[in-house]
This record gives structure tokens, C-alpha cells and sequence, in this order.
């Protein structure tokens, strides 16, 4: 279902609380909430609603291993930290933010040739000229302007070896500089793409930027 | 307010003195704290699964579906905001979602109605007495629905159907299934009580 009218979109608040519309409509609504907070209203409440449901399907246990393999794979992954960037870098959340990224580009690459000087640290500017990727050994971090992700949705940056995408961090957009969670070494590429919020295990979004190591 | 409402008032949310309430965990998982995140499943695990399972009516898809979201929560628990929703509504939304992604790809997707879950025989920790009084108010709340409400609201959650596949299986218009989804979820908000 494409072009849906205002009205039709108003309605699609129950099933996106309950994950009942398919992909296209999902996405087509996610860009409407971040405009219409009477539907973040209604999602926050019918959600609610619909969180109750699961207590009507208690009864089995998983097996007693999952909470160790949930542990095991959550520390080897470790959670992308995320500094922000210096403020005289950061630019105002209401304004034009991709507007402003050229200028920004600009200033961040300023900033990242500074601390070359510093350190023994590699800048390569990435396509879609966006972002900076900076090299330091085995760690990367991106530095990068990007209008902050709609509702529902995370960036997600990728270190590829070979063709093998292993997630390396989430960032929910803005103005700032993204540790990669995964060691880079050269000839791997890093990426970034939009993903449903929380992430996902391989990447299903078109490449935003991206440079090589 | 219900009878369930009264029933269930004091058991909710009760945690032991000194506990980390949810919100708190959230954060510290946030920080990188993973003794928090074990804390959580300890709290979110076992609803998970049963939730995973009654839609993907297979183990060790519902574990790969509770694993997949319990990793999504250690990744994201930052863009947790306590001013948009309740820890475990972001929880279980997760969890929810990535069971009906997983049986939708699978295309595993079945149609029973919910079936009365067997008593576990073990011993009975307080958890427990509280999961299955819980379990019983929401599956009561359920059976006070209209059917149609009922049958709408269990094939979209529990059997992971779009709506428009809804419309298509019951034989009714786009629009009365939107409705039926509507009232049936403000309704189960009403007739169980909210944290």
C-alpha cells in the first residue's frame, strides 16, 4: 500500500501496535509518527494495551543455557559508546541538519586533521560525505553529522571483512563521534545503514556511507 | 475498576527491598553493565519465551527470538526513554517484534487459539504464584472481549498476521478489523491494571 492520505494514516495506530502491518506500511508510518505526536500518544497507549498480552502465554521455560548464551554474546559484542562531540562541532536538533552537513563536513574534518597532528591516527573522508573515519591500530571511530534517525529506527554501523558484515555499534544520528565495537585491520571496509531500533545481526538497509581501512 | 484490577493491585511490580527497579537496570545496561542485563532476563526472560513460543511453536526459534531481543536491549537500552513508555512495554514490544519478524520470514504461522498452558508441577516461588495469577488475569481480561475483538486481537499478536491478511482471512473490510484492533486494545488496557 503506497501514498496512503492523512486519514488512512491515522488509523494505522493499533496495528503498529501490535507489529501487525507489513514492512512497506510500517516504514510509511514510522515517517508519519515522527511528525504527529497525537499518534505517538495513541502507539504509547494501545502498546500498553497490547504489553499485557504476553503474561496470557507464561507456562514454559527456556532451557536453563539461554540466559549464559544471552550473557556470553552480549560481552563479546559490548555496547557502541557513544561521545559526543565537542559543542562548538554541534549544531542546533531543530535545524536543517542535512542542510548544515556540508558545513559540518567541513568543521569535523577540520577537527579530525587536528588530531592527526596529535596522534598516529589515519583520517579517511567517507562517501556520502557525511562522515570521517578515524584509524587508530586496530580501533575506529566514525565522526559524522546525520539527521537523527525517524521513530522505530537506529544507524547502524557495519566493519566488513571480505563480505562479512559484523555489526560494530548504533548511533541514533546527530552530530557526533561513534566508537566501533568491532577491531578494524586493513581491507576491511566500514559502513553504516538505518535499521529497525535495537539493531540487527546482518545489515538490511542501503549503505549510507561507507570507507575503506 | 475490574475484579482482576483488585486482585492483581498489590502483586505487581513487587520487588524485593534493595532491588534495582527496572528503569535502573535499563540504565545500568546502558553503561555497559552486564550483570544488569542478567537481571533483566531473570525478570523478562521467562514471559519472553512464552511469548516467543506461542508464536513461533518451536524452541529453539522462540530461544533464537528471546536471544535476538534480550542483545537488541543491550545494544539500544540508551534510546530507552522512561518519559515514552514502561521498561517492560519497550521490552516486550522488542521481544514481540522479533518473534513475529522471525515466524513471518519462517512462514511458520498458525492459527490455534491460545491454549491453557500446563501448570508447572515444580515448587512455587513467589515468581512464579505471581506470573500465574498475572497469566490468569490477562487471559480473564481476554475472555471478557467481544469474540470478534478476542479472535482479532490473538491472530494479530500471538499468530503474527497483518492486518490486511486479517481482513482477507476473516472476511471482513480493512476498516472494521482497524476498529476491532482499536477497542480491543484500549479495552485490555481498562480491564487490567497498569503499573
Amino acid at each position: 500500500m503506497t501514498r496512503m492520505a492523512q486519514p488512512e494514516l491515522h488509523d494505522l495506530a493499533p496495528a503498529y501496535a501490535l507489529n501487525a502491518l507489513d514492512p512497506e506500511d510500517r516504514w510509511t508510518y514510522e515517517r508519519h509518527l515522527d511528525t504527529c505526536e497525537r499518534c505517538r500518544a495513541e502507539v504509547a497507549l494501545l502498546r500498553e494495551g497490547a504489553a499485557e498480552l504476553p503474561y496470557a502465554t507464561v507456562g514454559p521455560e527456556p532451557s536453563p543455557e539461554l540466559r549464559d548464551r544471552i550473557l556470553r554474546a552480549a560481552r563479546e559484542e559490548r555496547p557502541a559508546r557513544v561521545v559526543p562531540l565537542r559543542r562548538r562541532w554541534l549544531f542546533p536538533a531543530t535545524a536543517a541538519v542535512a542542510a548544515a552537513a556540508a558545513v559540518a563536513a567541513i568543521g569535523l574534518g577540520l577537527w579530525a586533521n587536528s588530531l592527526r597532528d596529535q596522534t598516529d591516527q589515519r583520517v579517511v573522508a567517507m562517501s556520502g560525505g557525511a562522515g570521517q573515519l578515524l584509524i587508530s591500530g586496530d580501533e575506529a571511530s566514525i565522526v559524522t553529522c546525520v539527521e537523527p534517525a525517524p521513530a522505530g529506527k537506529t544507524y547502524e554501523a557495519w566493519v566488513i571483512a571480505g563480505d562479512v558484515p559484523r555489526p560494530a555499534g548504533l548511533f541514533p544520528g546527530g552530530c557526533r563521534t561513534v566508537e566501533l565495537t568491532t577491531p578494524v585491520e586493513g581491507g576491511n571496509t566500514v559502513a553504516v545503514t538505518l535499521e529497525d531500533e535495537g539493531g540487527v545481526p546482518a545489515p538490511t538497509g542501503d549503505i549510507l556511507m561507507s570507507a575503506n581501512v | 475498576m475490574s475484579d482482576y484490577a483488585i486482585a492483581l493491585a498489590p502483586l505487581i511490580e513487587r520487588r524485593r527491598v534493595g532491588e534495582r527497579s527496572n528503569e535502573e537496570l535499563l540504565e545500568a545496561i546502558a553503561a555497559g553493565d552486564d550483570a544488569a542485563l542478567g537481571a533483566l532476563y531473570d525478570r523478562f526472560g521467562r514471559v519472553s519465551y512464552g511469548l516467543a513460543l506461542r508464536i513461533l511453536h518451536d524452541r529453539a526459534l522462540a530461544e533464537d527470538a528471546v536471544q535476538e531481543a534480550f542483545l537488541a536491549i543491550w545494544r539500544s537500552a540508551d534510546s530507552y526513554r522512561r518519559e515514552r513508555s514502561k521498561p517492560a512495554t519497550w521490552i516486550l514490544t522488542l521481544v514481540h517484534r522479533r518473534a513475529v519478524d522471525l515466524v513471518r520470514r519462517e512462514d511458520r504461522r498458525r492459527a490455534d487459539p491460545i491454549e491453557a498452558a500446563p501448570e508447572a508441577a515444580g515448587e512455587a516461588v513467589p515468581e512464579e504464584a505471581e506470573l500465574r495469577r498475572r497469566r490468569a488475569a490477562v487471559q480473564g481480561a481476554l475472555q471478557q472481549l467481544p469474540e470478534e475483538q478476542r479472535q482479532t486481537l490473538e491472530l494479530a499478536y500471538y499468530g503474527g498476521y497483518t492486518q490486511s491478511e486479517l481482513a482477507e482471512r476473516l472476511g471482513v473490510p480493512l476498516g472494521t478489523v482497524k476498529s476491532r484492533m482499536f477497542t480491543g486494545l484500549s479495552r485490555l488496557r481498562e480491564l487490567i491494571p497498569q503499573e
